[in-house]
């Protein structure tokens, strides 16, 4: 702490100010669920260490999780990889290329072994021997073995490198794999930390990098290995719609009148009910709410989540992970459908002239058939 | 048969008096009319419930272990009801095999004000209601329902069940449900979670009650906690215990107006489960008719015959054989 003291006296710290600093630490802390006073570790681990080294391998993806870095506020970009990390290697945001950029990597790689993170996002195609995605002539899949081998923590940024996303759509003609699974046939047993979403909020990755450098290991984890401080609930669970649901208040129709009035989009095909994330209360871009798909009014897609993004088809219904009773009762005596007893009156008295005029017309009926009948045998 | 006519009827007349006898203990012992000493139940005040369902949810998730009132070993996940047609909500109508705790609501004219008679609504809270001497247990003609001598909570014993239901024709609240979509059915009903008390743990719909409309407790010490709550006057503080009659943790809060009536201290002949409520208990779904009688004392003269019966129709069944098994000999030779 004492060189935290020390470095805290300097007007600037890592280019913040100081108090713009500490904010940071301490909403990197509360967006894990850790105490406050944990801001003050962070700000040990960022300051007192040399930047951690960064590497980030891209294969086969759509650069929207880099997007989704590029537009965090707290720290802005350009603060996090020049002074927080230290980012040696990202195919977007490289200042070299071609061979300059490859030499750079095996250099950082063979200086900092073991102690790297890397950051994979895109699926890696594993059929044909991958070649269906190479980098500086190398196939993904080569690549990803070579560089987790020496890593300390693998972070799977995105649905793709987190369960195969949009490239395992079916048919899946590359064979995209999920980084976890390249690993586990490789037999590399460097820990991997997923990051589903598409894209995933960048809060949640740097949370889960900011407590890796800290802690020196990584936050609890699900049995997706997803962290557990933002992959915990389902996005139902924390809807401002849920209470429309809980009163059985839907939209039916895009644009109708439930829809303007912002009733729950579970009947558009919202998938928030079987889709852990935590979108509702991170929300996107710093804008506050109606940043985030329902808020915007659409139902909730399911990226994050393996089986239902990319899967199950948009606005099919969703199945309910956890089924609760909703805010309707049922009433002690069963109401019936209101009938007046004038109209009750009126209703026996039709349905008398009915019986009347069936009565009637029966027995004429029968009359004229016994006639029909007399004329046949004329 | 080697036995002679009259050996047999000597046999039987020992076997039917033997059969009575034992039924005759067993179910003497099992109608008890006095509050057992360390009798348990919960005390619902309407007035305090909020409508919010916890309790039905908690109820599922801690029942459905081994032990629990809906435990079914080959179910995967909870129970649940699903009446409309998305099955999204676990909407019960009504108490059912899947759903042994719901809360229902009664409304009048309106339905505008909570805890009111005119144009008023009321919560209710609908469950067993574990009487002092349950007529479900005294007409279980093979003791699958029983009472707790020491904590009198009413339980089911379902390997005994026969499937007969006559329980739920004589359970003057109609609480027990028979689960008429399996192939086995069995009788459900709540055990005031029996199974948690051993773990140091209550009824599962006390334990999520967020405001202490229902609170679990020694029944003695509920009446009394009733009693304390009818001469207050509306519109004084008080501090409601949460979960717990002997609670720590207290809701203070705004006395509501009373009904001057504690339901299940007399009903039926007394019951575990006692309610409070600001409108009267017939708006609330319950029997006018039910009177103060013990109701096993209606039944008990013929129920008690009944293994007297099963004896004559043995007895008088095998005499009635073996004299025209007789016959029937002679007249083939």
């Amino acid at each position: 702490m004492k060189k935290v003291e020390h470095s805290m006296e300097e007007e600037t710290i890592c280019g913040f100010s100081r108090r713009d600093f500490l904010k940071f630490c301490s909403t990197m802390a509360v967006g894990m669920g850790l105490p406050l006073g944990t801001g003050a570790k962070i700000a040990e681990a960022v300051t007192t260490q040399k930047r951690p080294p960064v590497l980030w391998l891209s294969a086969q993806e759509c650069t929207g999780c880099t997007e989704t870095l590029l537009r965090t506020n707290h720290p802005t970009l350009d603060k996090l990889i020049l002074e927080l990390i230290s980012l040696e290697y990202h195919e977007t945001l490289l200042v070299g290329a071609g061979k300059q950029a490859e030499q750079w990597r095996e250099k950082s790689m063979k200086e900092y072994k073991g102690k790297y993170i890397l950051v994979v996002d895109g699926s890696i195609p594993v059929k044909d021997n991958g070649i269906y995605c190479k980098i500086a002539g190398k196939t993904a899949l080569s690549l990803l073995g070579e560089m987790a081998q020496d890593a300390a923590a693998v972070i799977a940024i995105g649905s793709c490198a987190s369960w195969g996303g949009i490239p395992s759509a079916d048919p899946n003609p590359t064979g995209a794999s999920p980084a976890h699974e390249v690993l586990k046939s490789k037999g590399i047993k460097t820990p991997v930390v997923n990051i589903p979403g598409c894209p995933p909020n960048p809060y949640n990755f740097l949370s889960t990098v900011l407590y890796f450098l800290t802690f020196k290991k990584l936050p609890e984890l699900d049995d997706q290995a997803r962290p557990k401080f933002a992959y915990g609930r389902i996005i139902h669970e924390n809807c401002e719609r849920r209470p429309h649901f809980d009163a059985g208040r839907f939209a039916i129709q895009f644009g109708d009148d439930g829809h303007r009035k912002g009733y729950c989009l579970y009947k558009l095909g919202c998938k928030g009910p079987e889709t852990f994330n935590n979108c509702p209360i991170q929300l996107f871009n710093d804008v506050g709410s109606g940043a985030w798909p329902v808020g915007t009014g659409h139902p909730c897609f399911g990226c994050s989540e393996k089986g239902v993004g990319f899967t199950l088809p948009l606005h099919s219904p969703a199945r309910p992970k956890y089924i609760t009773p909703p805010s309707l009762f049922t009433e002690v005596f069963p109401h019936k459908e209101g009938v007046s007893s004038g109209t009750k009156a009126l209703a026996a008295g039709v349905s008398g002239a009915a019986i009347g005029a069936a009565a009637a017309a029966l027995v004429s009926g029968l009359g004229k058939k016994d006639g029909d009948s007399g004329n046949k045998e004329e | 048969m080697s036995m002679n006519r009259r050996d047999f009827l000597k046999a039987a007349a020992v076997g039917g008096g033997a059969i009575l006898a034992s039924q005759a203990v067993s179910a003497g012992a099992s109608m008890p009319r006095e509050l057992p000493p360390e009798a348990v139940g919960i005390l619902y005040d309407a007035t305090l419930c909020i409508g919010c369902k916890s309790c039905m949810v908690n109820c599922k998730i801690q029942n459905s272990v081994p032990g629990g009132a809906l435990y079914l070993p080959d179910r995967k996940g909870l129970p649940y009801d699903f009446s409309s047609p998305d099955n999204i909500w676990d909407d019960a109508r009504d108490l059912s095999s899947k759903t042994v705790n719901i809360i229902k609501v009664c409304k009048n004219g309106t339905g505008e004000h909570k805890d009111e008679t005119e144009n008023g609504f009321s919560l209710v809270k609908q469950h067993c209601m574990h009487c002092i001497s349950p007529a479900c247990v005294s007409v279980c003609p093979v003791s699958a329902l029983r009472k707790d001598p020491k904590n009198g909570v009413v339980y089911y014993v379902e390997d005994r069940c026969i499937g007969c239901r006559y329980c739920m024709l004589a359970c003057p609240f109609r609480i027990p449900r028979y689960e008429y979509e399996s192939a086995s059915p069995r009788v459900r009903k709540c055990q005031l979670c029996r199974h948690r008390y051993d773990e140091g743990k209550y009824s599962a719909c006390c334990e999520y009650c967020p405001t202490g409309a229902s609170i679990f407790g020694k029944v003695t010490d509920l009446r009394k906690e009733a009693a304390k709550r009818l001469t207050l006057k509306p519109g004084e503080e008080y501090s409601f215990p949460v979960q717990t009659v002997g609670s720590k943790e207290k809701s203070r809060r705004l006395v509501s107006k009373y009904i001057n009536h504690l339901y299940g201290m007399k009903e039926a002949g007394g019951t575990q489960y006692l309610l409070l409520a600001g409108v009267p208990f017939e708006m609330l779904g319950f029997d006018k008719n039910i009177s103060e009688q013990v109701l096993p004392d209606l039944t008990w003269a013929y129920i008690s015959k009944i293994p007297a019966v099963i004896a004559t129709v043995l007895i008088g069944g095998a005499a009635t054989w073996a004299v025209t098994r007789g016959r029937n000999k002679d007249k083939e030779e």
